[in-house]
Parts: structure tokens; sequence; C-alpha cells
């Protein structure tokens, strides 16, 4: 057990890329082997999260104190520290990651896309897995970094490779592109355009850090940091313009508006799992990263970007909610769903508030689950009809009766079901806005209330009419000769635990909550309490 | 007082749900398609209903049951579990007879239809998510009770989905209903928070003793509660989806106008009650008035409809426009009194309605006339319904619309009072034209119509018995020895509910009643009664604009499509625009910009973030030939080797910085 409480959480992180270094070993040609391989170096990092979870100490979780803790020496010279823990905020989303990644592995066994090359996209998962697992437990800002940069590269190959060939018209551009090598190149760069801010805006926590920290000694470390935060280290312009600077880099993964148009792109393009992780999985770092880094090091400043967040997030929930409704394209319009999705998010965040960071913190797994299995949805029905385009499908349910069902629950539990995991999201994160933080906006807030309940209509209004399109009335006659194969067990493998789990947290969501509401509640108290923060406040 | 039964009223709302799963797993390999299952659900829950019931009739019931799903720091918690009071019974009562009787019904109506078990699947969801509401002991569970009755009517109304108008009609129905979701919401979080709790109780303790925090915002949050119940409950100007409901197949009409759905609304200002009649007293007239417009606007549409299933919808609008009216005003017993009533002989007529339709193999009544010679039962029942609903004295709906009058009266809302009264004369005659047409006269369709079988007849005489009868527990004074009388059952709730109910008959009023039932009635026969003319002739009454008007339901649906279509489409189109050459266009400007910029100043600038730029799109820029196409696996390792190098020297610059 005292093994498991050091080396735990390296092993969920790097047991996927130990996988990857297996499977760059094994003949290409072996593809049950690598497929093995993936599923066990998967699976495993799922069976340690399970274990996590059972030996997680669930009472009273307090603010920046962690569990699983590993804090070792790293590059000593930056006093850059190997630091990695768990708390009820990243506990969701670590067994979410490596849950998520057992799916995509299963469904992977008899569903790739040109090129195929099954060995090389296998890698590439696995390494986007330790990128994903390493964010979500990373203690140290420039361990937070690479990980979270990690994620980058394996996905813009996922998408320049496996992705989607057909040509388009690109404004800007004098020759049709490839959809693939757009999409790809524009998410890698518009990712890494906010990364550099966030960069910037890491490298300036630290120096500062120096200068006011007791002992002068520079620090990456997100639990020393939050500490200085805590007690007002970090204000005036550098706050500003460090939060700023992070901003950007979070705002993009999110993806906020006007920051979100490389990810109908991305997503429309990636191949299946591509698209199913990048929901799932990697919209989450930006806004994880919100809860774990910026508000807590820099609360008071969040308090004044607090209603730029909720305005920037509403504007996403209605603005994606109207652009679902001019899409044409199926896998298109579940991408710009999540625009909206993720605003609820960002308002739940923004309001500061306990009620509002629980919201986001169910949200985003809500999110990932439902989406993901939107996604796999797609990808599945693409396969099947070689196209995406919804005035071409319809009456898929009469074709595939088991798709066809699974993928009209899903889109109720996406417009916010109550009674499904999508439903506690938007609710509280409404909850959350009719009373922010003491301090905020009254206005700002309870507009953004109403505008977000209203965009749960117009969500409703695009999911019902994609299922009238692709799921209702009568099959036409282009596939009237052909003969359609209803879900494989492969797929039903993958998609009935994000089913249950749906239907579980719908009706549960104390799983969720048991993990974070103390957490996040003594993040509230203690942190964002007003009073707390003006009067120890004078660092800096 | 507690017994077995309440201590275990919960598998009342569990049942229903055992019974979808099941159905969906077994139903196509069973005899009656999953039809067993879901009557045998029901018959279980019909028989701890009818035991709730009459307990609460002798010694009145009042318990809660409550389990925590999920808490919030320390000030929000969230529950499920299931109250059992006097307006909790009420319904489960309600619910599980006219949700049975239904089922067998359904069960000679859909024989040889398509997807038997999915329909008896969806209609226990449908059942099972108004048990679910109706017990809920907070706005929270309320709320996905709500929700799951829109679900599973979305479901219903779409059933025959091969066809795109029913499937039209189901989004109708789901989205105006989101709409005034909104408002139950809002109203559910605004009115939840000023009390600290979700708990209804806690809401009504606190209304009753006039809590400063909830005072302040009971209006608004009265309001937004009530714009949640008038969508489900179908008020002007949120009616509009429920003459399209009619898509779906018969019984489901026939259970979502009685028991459930459509009284969801009405249910939920009995059980927000104190709040509206303590601190919300301003939203009170707006709210009687929008159901005073409802019960008479909505009853003259049901003059001219052909469909026979539509007249009753209007007829059903008009109705709830009654129990809103009396709700709001005050009446807390006459507006559930008369759902109760109106449950019943509203199921029948849907049901006696669907009895024809399926002998003429049509829904308009020009096709129908002189059917009470083939289907003498289902004629005779139909009558029973239509003078109850009428308000005939001595039958279940004289009894409830005279307590609705006699509210009105007593609460001031004088005007009202008539206007009900005219409402009266209208549904007198509206329902004297559907049974002289479909009844009366000679037959105008095709084929021999013959008398439905047993399995559909024997509940709609079920349902006659207490259409005729039920009026006897709501006499104006008088307590029924042992058992007491609806008022005394309704009053048992966590917070005592008061309000008034007559002491004796007021014979002026009820004759007012009557009389225009009577004119109604007469004048209904006089033009429908019998073969003259054509039915539009006749239809028309002689006056230009009316029919018209009321042909296009006051040209509200054009209205609301016409808006709707007009405004989405290019709203919707104009913001995709927008993402693809504002925002895209500079997104992409900015990247080939930088390209420009980077081959002018080469090897100059800045290694991460422009060389990145310049890279890439070269890359897209070259188009089809690029490199990526070409791209392996080997250089894949070359790019994750060029990156964490990248990061390393990144690292090492600042440690020599530092």
């Amino acid at each position: 057990m005292e093994l498991f409480e050091t080396w735990g959480l390296t092993l969920i992180v790097f047991l996927p890329l130990a996988g990857a270094l297996l499977l760059g070993l094994l003949p290409k040609e072996n593809e049950l082997a690598l497929k093995t391989v993936a599923l066990l170096a998967s699976l495993g990092a799922f069976v340690l999260s399970l274990a996590l979870i059972s030996q997680f100490d669930f009472s009273g979780g307090t603010y920046n104190s962690y569990q699983f803790e590993v804090d070792e020496t790293w590059i000593g010279a930056i006093n850059a520290q190997y630091h990695l823990g768990v708390d009820g905020i990243s506990l969701p989303m670590l067994v979410l990651s490596t849950f998520v990644m057992v799916l995509a592995v299963i469904y992977s066994w008899n569903h790739w896309e040109e090129p195929k090359n099954p060995k090389a996209f296998l890698i590439l998962m696995m390494i986007l897995a330790t990128g994903m697992n390493g964010t979500f437990v990373a203690l140290d800002l420039v361990l937070f970094f690479i990980f979270f940069e990690v994620v980058l590269l394996p996905m813009y190959f996922m998408i320049g490779i496996w992705g989607d060939r057909t040509p388009r018209k690109i404004p800007g551009f004098s020759r049709e592109v490839e959809t693939r090598l757009y999409a790809s190149i524009k998410f890698f760069l518009f990712t890494l355009f906010g990364s550099a801010f966030m960069l910037l805006g890491f490298l300036a926590l630290y120096f500062k850090s120096g200068e006011v920290s007791e002992l002068g000694i520079r620090t990456f470390d997100i639990v020393e940091l939050t500490k200085l935060g805590g007690l007002g280290a970090f204000t005036g312009n550098f706050a500003s313009l460090v939060f700023g600077a992070m901003f950007l880099g979070f705002a993009v993964k999110v993806p906020m508006w006007p920051f979100h148009t490389w990810l109908p792109d991305a997503h429309t393009a990636a191949p299946t799992v591509g698209s199913v992780l990048l929901a799932a999985i990697l919209l989450k770092l930006g806004s994880y990263g919100f809860i774990r880094i910026s508000l807590p090091i820099l609360p008071e400043e969040a308090a004044n970007w607090a209603p730029a967040i909720a305005i920037l997030a509403v504007i996403g929930i209605i603005y994606g909610s109207l652009a679902c409704l001019a899409q044409t394209d199926m896998k298109r319009l579940i991408a710009f769903s999540s625009v909206g999705h993720m605003g609820f998010v960002m308002l739940g965040i923004a309001t500061m508030t306990d009620i509002g960071i629980n919201a986001a913190i169910i949200g985003m797994v809500a999110h990932g689950l439902i989406t993901g299995l939107l996604f796999f949805l797609a990808g599945s029905m693409s396969h099947r009809y070689h196209t995406r385009e919804m005035s071409r499908l319809g009456g898929n349910i009469k074709l595939m009766p088991v798709m066809g069902g699974i993928l009209a629950f899903t889109a109720m539990a996406s417009l916010g079901l109550p009674g499904l995991a999508g439903f506690w999201g938007e609710f509280m994160s409404l909850v959350g806005s009719y009373n922010p933080l003491d301090g905020l906006s009254l206005g700002v807030f309870r507009t953004a209330m109403v505008l977000g309940a209203i965009g749960t209509v117009l969500t409703a209004g695009y999911m019902l009419w994609m299922l009238q399109q692709v799921n209702l009335g009568e099959p036409s006659a282009e596939w009237e000769s052909k003969e359609f194969h209803d879900v494989d067990r492969f797929e039903l493998a993958a998609w009935v635990p994000l089913i249950i789990l749906i239907v579980v947290i719908g009706f549960y969501p104390k799983v969720i909550f048991d993990a974070t509401t103390d957490t996040v509640t003594s993040l509230v108290n203690t942190v964002f309490n007003a009073e707390a923060v003006a009067s120890l406040g004078s660092g800096g | 007082m507690t017994s077995f039964f309440t201590d275990t009223a919960g598998i009342i709302l569990i049942l229903p749900f055992v019974a979808f799963l099941l159905i969906m797993a077994f139903g196509k390999r069973m005899k009656w398609q999953g039809a067993e299952i879901a009557i045998g659900a029901l018959a279980i829950n019909t028989v701890w209903a009818t035991v709730l019931f009459v307990q609460n009739m002798t010694e009145g019931v009042l318990a809660k049951t409550t389990f925590e799903i999920a808490r919030i720091g320390s000030d929000l918690v969230f529950e499920l579990g299931w109250v059992v009071d006097g307006l909790s019974i009420m319904m489960f009562f309600l619910v599980n007879v006219v949700g049975l009787l239904v089922f067998i019904y359904a069960v000679g109506y859909m024989h040889g239809d398509v997807r038997v078990p999915w329909f008896f699947a969806a209609f226990s969801l449908f059942a099972g998510s108004m048990l679910v509401l109706v017990g809920a002991p907070n706005l929270i569970q309320l709320i996905i009770g709500w929700e799951g009755v829109g679900l599973a009517s979305y479901l219903l109304i779409g059933f025959y989905w091969e066809d795109l108008d029913n499937v039209r009609a189901g989004n109708k129905a789901f989205l105006v209903n989101k709409v005034a979701d909104v408002g139950l919401i809002l109203g559910a979080i605004i009115v939840a928070l000023a009390v600290g709790s979700f708990d209804f109780g806690a809401i009504n303790v606190a209304a009753v003793e006039h809590l400063e925090a909830l005072s302040s915002v009971a209006v608004v949050g009265g309001l937004l509660l009530f714009l949640g119940a008038m969508g489900k409950s179908a008020q002007f100007p949120l009616h509009i989806w429920l003459p399209d409901a009619m898509a779906g197949p018969t019984p489901v009409s026939a259970l979502m106008h009685a028991a459930t759905m459509v009284t969801a609304g009405i249910y939920l200002m009995a059980r927000t009650f104190p709040l509206f009649q303590n601190l919300a007293e301003d939203a009170r007239p707006w709210m009687v008035a929008i159901g005073a417009i409802t019960l008479f606007a909505m009853g003259l549409l049901a003059l001219v409809a052909d469909d026979i299933k539509k007249v009753l919808a209007y007829s059903t609008v008009s109705q709830l426009g009654y129990m809103m009216t009396a709700v709001a005003a005050g009446g807390y017993t006459a507006g559930l009194f008369h759902l109760f009533t109106h449950a019943f002989f509203k199921a029948l007529l849907f049901l006696g309605a669907g009895s024809v339709i399926h002998a003429v193999h049509s829904n308009n009544m020009s096709d129908m006339g002189g059917l009470r010679k083939q289907m003498p039962i289902t004629y005779w029942t139909f009558l029973i319904g239509s003078l109850s609903l009428a308000g005939i004295i001595p039958l279940a709906g004289f009894w409830s619309k005279d307590e609705i009058l006699v509210t009105l009266g007593h609460e001031g809302y004088t005007v009202v009072m008539w206007i009900a009264i005219a409402g009266a004369f209208v549904t007198a005659f509206y329902m004297t034209r559907v049974a002289a047409l479909t009844f009366h006269g000679t037959y105008k369709g095709h084929g021999h119509p013959h008398e439905s079988p047993r399995v559909m007849t024997v509940p709609l005489v079920l349902l006659a018995i207490p259409s005729a009868i039920a009026g006897i527990f709501s006499i104006p004074g008088v307590s029924l020895p042992g058992i007491g009388n609806f008022s005394e059952w309704l009053a048992v709730r966590e917070v005592a509910m008061g309000d008034h109910h007559g002491e004796a008959i007021q014979w002026a009023l009820a004759a007012s009643g009557i009389i225009a039932a009577l004119a109604g009635i007469a004048l209904g026969w006089m033009i429908f009664g019998r073969d003259r003319e054509t039915q539009q002739a006749r239809d028309s009454f002689g006056v230009p604009v009316l029919y018209p008007l009321l042909r296009n339901k006051y040209y509200m649906d054009d209205l609301a499509n016409g808006v709707v279509g007009a405004t989405m489409g290019p709203v919707a189109r104009f913001v995709n625009w927008t993402n693809t050459y504002i925002i895209d266009a500079l997104v992409n400007s900015v990247g080939l910009l930088t390209k420009g910029l980077g081959s002018f100043v080469y090897g100059v600038l800045d290694q991460r973030g422009v060389d990145g730029v310049v890279h890439g799109l070269s890359a897209a820029a070259d188009g089809a030939g690029s490199a990526l196409r070409k791209m392996q696996t080997g250089r894949v390792q070359q790019y994750a080797a060029s990156f964490v190098g990248g990061v390393l020297a990144l690292i090492i610059v600042f440690v020599f910085v530092t």
C-alpha cells in the first residue's frame, strides 16, 4: 500500500507511455499483439485509478492539500519539481481520462480509418493518455506545461494523417486544401499560440514568487504559488497581465468564444477516436487549468476577470447553439455543440462559488461522457453511410434500431434532460449565476443566467432537429438496396459503459460531488473570501 | 398517519420504470407484446393508490421519504424521494386508475399496429414520469419528472415517426414546453435560493410565515413558475403545442389530456399554493386573466374543428383555463376538483372518440354521423361524458364547474365569473355539435362501422361511472359520513391548505351555469341536430369573419411559425457566416500574414511561435502535395524529439537567465 501511495500516480501517468514504447518494439504486422498491449496499458491505468478511488480519503477534503503526493527534485537549477498529487477536483478528471481511453482502445479494435497503421495510431493514443493523465495530476507549472503540450502532438498527427481528406475551399487560401491539413495545422498553431502566452504567465509567476516569498525562493510549485496567491501576493498590473496570459492559454483549449474556431474544424476532420478524446478529455484541460491554476493563484484578479469570462461564456452558449442550427454536417453540429456546453462550464467557473465550480466539474465529466458518445456514434454512422450530410441521412432508426436508439438517448442527454448527467452542470451553473461571489456584478451574472437558460431551449432545438433529420422519417431511396449492420460488439462494449454512467450520474450525482464538494467549498471559503484576500493581501 | 402502504408508496414511482425496462428487454417475445407488463405495473400501483386514497379519506395520510443525491457545501442539498399527502394521493389515484383503464383499452386499440412493445414501454415511461412529478417532495424531483413527461410525450406524439409531420408535432410540443421550462427552472432557482431549500414543505412554510427573503422575490419567482405551468397546462399563448399533439395514437391523447402531462401545471400551482396565496398576490390577477382568456378563446376554437380529437383538444385547453383561473384566484380545492372530474370524463371522451376512429378509420367528423345505432355503448358513454363536461346537474362536471364559479365570485373576480359562465355555454355548444355530427344524422363515411371489442368498451363504462357520480365528493356543505369530502382530503398537507368553499349550494349561480349549458345544448342541437346543409355551412353560423378566424386558430400558429421561421434560420446562418468569414478569416489572415512576415525576416524571429506558423502554413499553402501526406511514423518520433528538445532548450535558456 505504501508503494501505491508513492508510485500510484506515476504509474497511472506513465503506464501508457511504457505501453507506447513496447508498441514501438512490436512488429507492425501483429495487429492483435499491438491492440492487446494498448488495451492492457490503458486498462492498467484505469484499474490503478480505480484503486486510487478506493484508497482516496473522501472525508473533508481541504483545498491545496493533495493525496498520493510525490515531490521529488527534477530540474534543480530552476527549482522545478516532479510534483504530482490528486485532490477532489482532479480525481474525477483523472478517472474520466483513464476510463475514456480504455473505451477508445476497445472501439479501435475493429475501426481503423485510412491509412490504417494501427501501430502508429495506438502509439499516438498512448502518448496522448500520458499527456492527459499527467496534466490532471501535475502540481508543478513546468510539469503541467509539458504534459499540457505533450497532448498537442499526437492529436496533431491523428488529425493530420488519419483525418478527413475532403478538399475544402477556405477563405484566404487560393487553392482548395484538404480538410485534415488545414484542421490539424490550425489546431496545432492555435493551441500553441495560447500556450505560449500561458508559459509566459507561468514564468512571470516563477520570477515574482522569488520576490514575494519569505525565503526569496523562486518556485513553479502550484501548492506554494497557491499559498502565496491566497495571501494576496500577486496583485495589480502584474496579476492582471499574468491572468490574461494564462487566460489565453486556457481559453483557447476550452475553447471559449471567440477562440473556438479551431474546434469545429479539428473535430470534424479528426478520426472518430480523435474526436472522442478531443471532446471528452482535451477540452477539459483548459477549464481544469482555470480551476487548478488561474483562480486559486490569482483570486483577486480572477474576480476582476469573472464578469468578462461570464459574458464570453454566455456568448459561447448562444452563439454555439445558433451555429449548430446552421450546420448541415452531423459531426460539425456535434462539434459546435461543445462550444455551448463548455460555455456552461465556464459560466460555472466564472461565478467563483462552490455551486458554480462544482457545476463546472460535473459539467466537464458529463460533457466528456455524452459528447464522447455522440462522436463515437457520428463516427460509426459515417463509417456506414460514408456521408455525414444530414440531408442525405434519415430514417436511421429504421435501418439500425439500436444505433438510432442510442443516438436518441445521447441527444436527450446532451440537451440536458434532467435525470441524465448533462442536467446538473447546466442547472447548477444557472443556480450559481443567480448568486455569484460577493462583489461580482449581479446584473451581469443574472443576465447570464437568463440567457443561459434560453440557451437550453436552443440546445433542445438543434438536438431535436438533428434527430429529425438523421434518425426519423423514411430512409431515403439512396439506402434502399444497402445492407446495414447495426452496432457490433466492440461498439457496444465501448458505449454501454458510457450510457450506464450517464444514467448513474444523472440520478446520483453524489458520485462526483462526494469527491469535489469539500475541496471546492474550502477553496471558495478560504481563497475567494473577499475580506480574507483584502486583509491579508499586501504583498506585491 | 402512516402504514405499510405509506412506507412503501415509493413503488408507485418506481414500478412503471421497471416496466419500461422489462418491456424494452422482453416485450417483443411476449404474447401481448409487453402490454401485460405495463398493465401489471399499473394494476399494482392502482391497488396501492386506492388503499392510500381510502386511508386518506378516513384518517388523513401524511408522510415523506427522502434520500440525498447530492450536497454542495453546507447550504445546498438535492434529494429524491416521495411525499404522500392529500394532493399527491389524489394524483396517484387519478394517474393510476385512468392510466390502467387507458392501458387496457390500448391493448384493443393498438392491436396489430406497428411497434406495440415500444408503445407500451414509452407509455409506461409517460405514466412513471408523471408519478415521479406528483410524488416529488421538492422542486428538483418535480423538474426531473416534468422533463420526463415532456420526453415521453415527445416520443409518443412522434410515435408514427415515419411521417415527418408527426415528428414536427413532437418537436413542437417539446420545444414549446422547453420555452416554458425556462420559467420553471429560473423560478425554482429564485424561490429555492430565497428559502434555502428546494423542498416544497420548506417553501410553503416560508410562504405561510411571510419569510422576508422569499416575499421580496415571490412575485417574480411565482410568475416564472407560472410560466412553466403555462407550458405543460397549455395556457394561452403557449397552448399551441397541444392540438398538434393529437398526432400520437388516441390512447396517448386520452392519458395526456386527462391525468398526465397537462395537469402538471395545475398541480405545480397547487403544490406551491401558499406561495401564490400569501406572497405573490400581485401576480394573481395576471394569472387569472391568462386562465380566463384560455378558457373562453380556446373553447371557441372547438366550435369549428372537423377533427374530433382536435375538438376535444381545444376543449381540454379551455377546461385547463378553468382550472388555472380557479387556482390562481385562490380556489385550491375548486381547481383541483375540476382537475379530478375532468380527468375521468375527458379520458372517457377521448377513448370514445378513439372507439369511433377505430371503427370508421378517420378522425374527421365529416366521415362520421349516425353511429349511435352501430355503436351504442360508445354512444351512451360518450353522451354521459359530454353532459358531464357541459356541466349538467347532477353529473360530476356540474359540481366542479359550479365550485369554480363560486370561488371566482367569492374572490371578487366577477367579470371572470361571467366569462366562465359564457364559457359553459360554449362548452355545451361544441359538445352538442360533436355528439350530433358523430352519432346523429346519417353516416357519411365508408364501410360498415361496428362497436369496438370489449377490451375497449369496458374501460368506457368504467370511466362513465365516475364521470357521472364523482360530484358527490364535493357537494357544497356536505361532508360524507366517515369519509368527509374532497376539500378535506386535499387539505392534508405539510402546511394545512385553507381556501374558501361554500357552505351550501348557491342556487342562483348554479342556475346561471345550468341555463348557459342548456342554452348551448339547445342552440347546438338546432344547428347540428339534423343534416340540413353541409357541415361547413353550419359551422360558419352565418357570421362572416368569425369562421376563418377560428378555423385558422386566430392565426397564432402562423404567427409563431412565421416569427420563428423568419428569425431562427437567418440568424443561425448569419452566426455561422460570421464564424467562417469574420472570426475564422481573421484567424487565417493572422496566420498568412505571419507567414509572409516570416519569409521576409527569415531566421531572425522568435523560434517557437513563428517557426511553427511558417512551417505549418507553408505545408497548408502547398496544398495537396504537402509534407503531411507523406508523413510516416518515423517522422512522428522526429517531431516528438524536436518538440521535447525545444522545451528543454527553453528551460536551459531560463536557467541561464536566472
